[in-house]
């Protein structure tokens, strides 16, 4: 249990190679859950290293429980790790995996068998105690890497990338089983990730990097409904957002965006009302569930008839794909409307939560989150949606 | 901008851990240094100075180097390796290709074919070299065999013939490492990817053509390998010459490495005898850079 | 049907290759035959005789000649092998797991340097090598071969564990320094455990390179210090009186059993070696 805390970390290589992490500042309270998420080679790994003390940082401080704890071994920062290839010692058995930790922290043995039992009863691992690793499926070696990190009893625990060597059933069992433990032990915890899902799924806070960088740290929610700039906003979300590319209109002093089907116009009315935008590339961010079809009476929404392209039953949802503004865009409409390739849709959208972004930084217009300096190279990747 | 906070001091445990990996490695690092570089670059000023018995630092610029190529016998010796290397290079590959890809079929036994084949190598150089003395003994060996099972012209003299002794080496040598080119080539065979092969016999390609445009050039990095290998054996042959010929008859059957040595440890001639070793390394580093240079391109491309 | 290409049904072709097989396997095999054959044989039958025929009478008088000529260098040879073996397959070891899981600035450069050794024509340090060990006091003694077989073993038995360890996740590594491990207790508690078919080649190669080693011995030791190779060198290719190639068999019988009995016994973990330190860089 305990606080963590980073102030303005960062990490260089040097020999004038990017620095891998730039300015990073994040605080979770004891016995929350962070997340943190993005593309590989976003630094998140390394910043997991550097928590650990497996890296050295080149710059800030991390604090836990308020003490700086940056210029520590890793071995007396009280952290234990659960890592992707679950790193399980090959030659020891389950229970000598679990017990290690302990012996090396000069445990008496009768506490170590204690606390190994606990463990492997947590767990359900108590047939597998003397097996060996190799003998052991992907699923019963995750659970005796976690026991390594319960038994520690550590004040934090961080997990990298733990269920990414799992078929997807397993992964999605794990993934509650994680939760579940968390719940019960509440100790502070940082989860790295690549998957959106398990980063809405299983954190209290999210901190979504790219390049090195936070590009928005906050609770799933404010991620998903408020994202700060147009890669967040790409990068959580399955099926993700589609991004129209749109040109204002200022009509009666309200800015309007236009979208067109190829059959029919719509002006969709914006709420926010900065002058000069009319002139400016923008992106249009709206998610697939918040396109809907729109009823037989009129609701006064701002509607477009759009012909369906492609469609895509999943189950639950039917996917479907129509062209805004030479734009495929996917629609995430109830399964049990009959819906065929050809058909014309009526479709609607909540202007309220239509997000608006500049195709030029990224950036997210109209609202008060601003995110921490974005680099060049994020403009690039946009530009040509 | 927070503050940075700084950073603490480590235990001295810890500084000790930090510096053990560099402590532990220091005494390779220096064995290297002075034991691989440093000797290397003494032979070298070596090679400039008069030394005779004992090492002289009077320096005679290139004049053992010159003294060396004047020497009728560094001639023999250099003529020597190119014919034995190349001989030698060449049988062994031929051999050991097809006994890769005989063996490659299917075989029975398989296993104890090839530690038969491999068994040589295991042997060193020197009783090799003792065994073929006897097997190629003129009047009592292969000679004398050859006549009592009823081939009364045969005459197998070569031992003591100057212009045919070099031949021995070549066939001691092919015997002794051939089976390892076997080996090596029977390693990357197994590695080719079969459906790849299974494809050509979808094409309809017949097995010998299969083998040959199909698996053989994608041995392309053993071939290199055990080339170099094997002109590594050659240039580095010294144990061999010594147990079967000691160079002779006369320096008949000289290599760079015999010369080496009796120039510098039996006749007094540290200098001359460090020249010829310089010059043995520039023909091992002229094989090995070009080499090196593909392959870490080759590995860059990957 | 995994592997092969060529049906298993008889035919032609499977007699011809089969042939060709084992026409190579008794040519591999009739030096080892004709040895073993000459060392039981008496003088006067080896002139009589020819290389392949029987021995009149089954004599080990050869052998026990060989022995008292080259028995005592016998032993100098296990005097140097085993402690070059040992350490330097540590060293290798210890190399090894620093040049891959301790990488610092400059270690792979280390390691590039000391591959080269791999390749280095001895002659080129036959020379300052000779003089370090006649300061050292070492000259002509089995200690001063022991120290050289040490340092130009380095190269390869670093070489094969580094390449093996480089396989090994260096996950486990962070793990166990998570756990509150350091350096040593890594090594041996955890990486020495799983380094047992690498040991195992690294023996076996040493073992091989070192019994086999003439060079060195040749240069750096004389007289009462002469590992085998060398005795049995002087002993063939004396000129003084008359040849008893009975002995001289069984003199390279006795110099070649110990690494012929080793690839028998253990022929994966010495091919391995083979391929291993020859491919891989």
């Amino acid at each position: 249990m305990a606080t963590l805390e980073l102030r303005n970390v960062n990490k260089t290589y040097g020999n004038g190679l990017p620095d891998t992490l730039k300015h990073i500042d994040l605080s979770i309270e004891s016995g929350e859950f962070l997340i943190l998420v993005g593309p590989s080679g976003c630094g998140k790994s390394t910043l997991m290293n550097c928590i650990a003390g497996l890296e050295q940082i080149t710059g800030g401080a991390i604090l836990v429980d308020d003490a700086d704890i940056s210029g520590m071994s890793p071995k007396d920062r009280d952290i234990a790790m659960v890592f992707q290839s679950y790193a399980l010692y090959p030659t020891m058995n389950v229970r000598d995996n679990i017990a290690f930790g302990l012996k090396m922290r000069k445990m008496p043995a009768a506490a170590i068998d204690e606390e190994v039992a606990r463990v492997a009863k947590l767990l359900q691992i108590e047939h597998l105690l003397t097996r060996k690793p190799g003998q052991l499926s992907g699923g019963q070696q995750q659970r005796v890497a976690m026991g390594r990190a319960l038994a520690r009893r550590p004040k934090i625990y961080l997990f990298d990338e733990p269920l990414s060597n799992l078929d997807a059933k397993l992964r999605v069992e794990m993934r509650t089983e994680i939760k579940l433990m968390h719940q019960r032990l509440k100790t502070t915890t940082v989860y790295v990730t690549h998957d959106q899902i398990e980063a809405m799924t299983l954190g209290d806070k999210v901190a979504v990097m790219k390049d090195g960088l936070i590009q928005q740290f906050g609770t799933p929610q404010q991620i998903y409904n408020d994202p700060a700039n147009l890669f967040v906003a790409s990068f959580i979300g399955s099926p993700p957002m589609n991004f129209i590319p749109v040109r204002l209109q200022c009509k009666e002093g309200r800015l309007l965006a236009v979208l067109d089907s190829g059959q029919a116009r719509c002006e969709l009315p914006l709420g926010i009302s900065d002058a000069g935008l009319e002139t400016r590339e923008l992106i249009l961010g709206i998610r697939p569930e918040q396109i809907s079809l729109a009823p037989a009476v009129a609701n006064g929404l701002p509607g477009i008839q759009a012909d369906v392209q492609i469609t895509e039953p999943t189950g639950p949802d039917l996917l479907v794909f129509v062209t805004l503004n030479q734009t495929k865009v996917c629609c995430r409409l109830a399964p049990d409307v009959p819906t065929r390739v050809g058909d014309t849709l009526n479709l609607q959208f909540d202007p309220a939560r239509v997000l608006l972004f500049d195709a030029a930084s990224g950036e997210r217009l109209g609202v008060n989150v601003t995110p921490r300096q974005i680099g060049a190279d994020n403009v690039a990747q946009f530009k040509g949606r | 901008m927070s503050t940075v906070a700084t950073i603490n001091k480590a235990s001295p445990f810890d500084a000790l851990q930090r510096w053990l990996p560099k402590l532990v490695l220091a005494p390779s690092m220096l064995i290297v240094l002075v034991g691989f570089y440093g000797y290397i670059l003494w032979t070298f000023v070596l090679s400039f100075t008069n030394s005779s018995f004992m090492p002289s630092y009077k320096w005679v610029g290139l004049a053992q180097y010159a003294r060396l190529m004047e020497n009728d016998r560094w001639w023999v010796a250099s003529k020597n390796l190119l014919v034995f290397g190349g001989m030698f290079i060449a049988i062994s590959l031929v051999i050991g290709v097809l006994l890769a890809v005989l063996l490659d079929q299917r075989i029975r036994r398989e296993g104890v074919i090839r530690t038969v084949y491999l068994y040589p190598m295991a042997l060193s150089m020197i009783v090799t070299g003792t065994a073929w003395k006897w097997l190629l003994n003129p009047g009592l060996g292969l000679d004398k065999m050859l006549r009592d099972w009823g081939w009364e012209g045969f005459r197998l003299d070569w031992l003591v013939d100057p212009d045919r002794v070099v031949y021995c080496l070549v066939i001691a040598a092919v015997w002794q490492a051939s089976g390892f080119v076997m080996a090596l080539f029977l390693a990357g065979l197994r590695s080719v990817d079969q459906s790849i092969i299974r494809a050509a016999q979808v094409d309809g390609a017949s097995l010998p053509s299969i083998y040959l445009r199909i698996v053989l050039p994608s041995l392309r990095p053993v071939f290199f390998s055990a080339l170099m290998i094997l002109a590594h054996i050659a240039i580095k042959s010294f144990d061999l010459v010594a147990a079967m010929t000691a160079g002779g008859p006369g320096y008949a059957s000289d290599l760079p490495a015999m010369f080496m040595y009796s120039f510098t440890f039996s006749r007094g001639q540290m200098g001359m005898g460090s020249a010829s070793a310089i010059l043995m390394l520039g023909a091992i580093l002229s094989i090995l850079v070009p080499y090196l240079y593909s392959e870490l391109r080759n590995k860059r491309h990957d | 049907m995994t592997r092969s290409l060529a049906p298993r049904a008889f035919s032609f072709s499977r007699l011809a290759i089969y042939s060709t097989l084992l026409l190579a396997c008794a040519l591999y095999l009739i030096p080892l035959i004709v040895m073993l054959l000459t060392s039981f044989k008496s003088p006067e039958d080896i002139r009589t005789g020819n290389l392949l025929s029987w021995p009149a009478v089954i004599t080990g008088i050869g052998w026990i000649k060989a022995w008292d000529t080259v028995g005592g260098y016998f032993w100098n040879s296990v005097k140097i092998t085993v402690p070059a073996v040992v350490i330097s397959t540590l060293l290798g070891a210890l190399n090894g797991y620093v040049l891959s899981m301790w990488r610092f600035r400059g270690s792979q450069l280390f390691f590039g340097l000391l591959l080269f050794g791999c390749f280095l024509p001895f002659q080129t340090v036959l020379l300052p090598a000779s003089f370090t060990l006649g300061k050292l006091g070492l000259a002509s003694t089995t200690s001063g071969l022991v120290l050289v077989h040490i340092v130009y073993g380095l190269a390869f038995t670093t070489l094969f564990f580094r390449n093996y360890y480089c396989s090994v996740p260096d996950a486990l590594v962070r793990a166990a320094r998570l756990d509150g491990a350091g350096f040593f207790t890594i090594f041996g508690r955890i990486l020495l455990p799983m380094s047992v078919p690498i040991i195992m080649v690294c023996l076996i190669w040493q073992f091989t390179q070192i019994w086999n080693d003439f060079l060195f011995g040749v240069v750096f030791a004389s007289g009462d210090a002469q590992p085998i190779t060398v005795a049995l060198n002087n002993l063939v290719n004396t000129s003084t009186g008359v040849k008893e190639y009975n002995v001289d068999m069984a003199a390279a019988m006795i110099a070649g059993l110990p690494t012929l009995l080793v690839y028998v016994l253990a022929g994966k973990y010495f091919l391995r070696g083979l391929t291993a330190g020859a491919v891989k860089g």
